[in-house]
């Protein structure tokens, strides 16, 4: 493997910034003072190292991997899927995608969630999976219901998974939330409008994509995941292919 | 108009939320779903080295402690060696070098059992002191902040870091200096993680 320069910088301009009013929980939770930028080194190039052997292939089946023997979760079955590529619009193989969410209802699994919705016994609510070579996953899973919090009076999150990637270096490691194409939730959500760009936001919707169903059995959402992308070593006699 | 240049763009980030746990620490919010955890053990058994505990809060601008927040830790071996093969060679079996660390839910404090990373190559020239990268989501944060632990006891290797010498304002170098104790023989370092206010941590875009 040829050895490789740092991460391109990140584009602030498409994440959320740390201060973000509207958004009532960032307030006290946002650092003041400016981040301040490093160049990469070994520390940040460099990153966790996962084998398939770290996780079960059942783990990607939220359908069943908590359910009882024979039993499933309750909702519209959906297949999560896509690719996680780097910016430089390359797969990013054997990378660990994890994701969790609520169930049908809106109703997390979690003691703190107390949403009238009730709980599913067969729904855990979290799955993970690794990339193939092709940087390829996907998920079998409900899609989650929206459901209120308390930020505005009235506030409803969209439907919405959160998904977690790693990529190959430190550096990369993102969390975001996937949205579903047609929630009308989405433009009012104070956490979606953290993102200053509108651009940026239509990238966390996941469009519906037929030809990926089960017929009779799951429909199925796409959603291409994009990390950091990387330079290759600057070589003197080589300037134009850096 | 003029050509695209066709790079995609990164996925922009939005906050872990609340129930962070639910998929990435799963037993720690309380129920048993995989066969395995991830990030439980950083060093595994094999590792040589110091072993060592870091343990403290992350505290948000109004002074209290963020209980339900969620922190990696990506470390050298105590040769300094990452596990990855960009690390600059191999490590002990088993040592990972990363970690999911989890909050008392009820108080906030965080721990975690490692062993003391060594120096580890700088960007083009000389050496980075002793230290862990960190990495921190929780509910409000809308994109994971960055910062580094360092070690009071190698304060010679500190002098001469370039990523702690280029934090142009001195007083702030210290926020990332954990102190050391000891407790039945093991050497504890504690650091407090502010999140805003007056000490506030430095962060890092990296």
């Amino acid at each position: 493997m040829p050895s490789q320069g740092e991460f391109y910088q990140r584009d602030r301009e498409r994440h959320p910034p740390a201060y973000t009013k509207d958004y009532k929980t960032s307030v006290a939770r946002s650092p003041q003072y400016s981040p301040i930028s490093l160049q990469n080194s070994v520390s940040e190039i460099t990153g966790p190292v996962f084998g398939h052997s770290d996780i079960d292939p059942m783990d990607r089946d939220l359908l069943h991997n908590y359910a009882q023997p024979g039993e499933s979760a309750i909702g519209e079955r959906i297949i999560l899927h896509g690719r996680v590529l780097d910016e430089n619009a390359r797969p990013v193989p054997n990378t660990l995608v994890e994701i969790w969410q609520a169930n049908a209802g809106g109703r997390y699994r979690h003691k703190k969630d107390t949403y009238l919705a009730p709980i599913d016994p067969n729904f855990g609510g979290c799955g993970r999976t690794i990339t193939d070579a092709d940087g390829y996953y996907y998920f079998r899973t409900v899609k989650p219901g929206a459901y209120p919090w308390r930020n505005w009076v009235n506030s409803w999150r969209p439907a919405h998974i959160h998904v977690s990637v790693f990529g190959s270096g430190f550096a990369q490691r993102l969390i975001s939330q996937v949205y579903f194409e047609g929630d009308p939730l989405i433009a009012k959500c104070p956490i979606v409008k953290t993102i200053p760009n509108q651009d940026a936001i239509d990238s966390l919707v996941a469009l519906l994509d037929m030809n990926a169903t089960v017929p009779l059995d799951s429909i199925a959402y796409k959603f291409d995941i994009v990390l950091r992308g990387r330079r290759s070593t600057l070589f003197e006699n080589r300037l134009e292919g850096n | 108009m003029v050509q695209k240049l066709d790079y995609l763009k990164e996925t922009p980030s939005q906050t872990a939320g609340p129930y962070v746990h639910i998929g990435l620490a799963p037993g720690a919010a309380g129920f048993d779903i995989y066969e395995q955890e991830l990030g439980w053990d950083i060093a595994g058994p094999n590792a040589a080295g110091e072993r060592i505990r870091v343990e403290g809060l992350v505290i948000d601008g109004t002074g209290s402690p963020i209980k339900d927040v969620l922190l990696e830790a990506w470390q050298a071996n105590a040769q300094g060696v990452y596990a990855h093969p960009e690390g600059g060679g191999d490590v002990e079996e088993g040592f990972r070098g990363w970690g999911r660390v989890i909050t008392d839910f009820a108080t906030g404090e965080w721990g975690f059992d490692t062993v003391k990373p060594g120096k580890t190559p700088g960007r083009n020239v000389g050496t980075q002191a002793p230290h862990i990268n960190l990495w921190i989501v929780a509910r409000g944060i809308n994109l994971g902040l960055n910062t580094r632990i360092y070690f009071e006891d190698e304060a010679e290797a500190n002098a001469t870091d370039p990523v702690l010498n280029l934090i142009e304002w001195e007083r702030r170098r210290a926020t990332l200096i954990a102190k050391r104790s000891e407790r039945d023989g093991t050497p504890v370092y504690r650091i407090e993680i502010r999140i805003q206010g007056e000490d506030e941590t430095v962060f890092f875009d990296i």
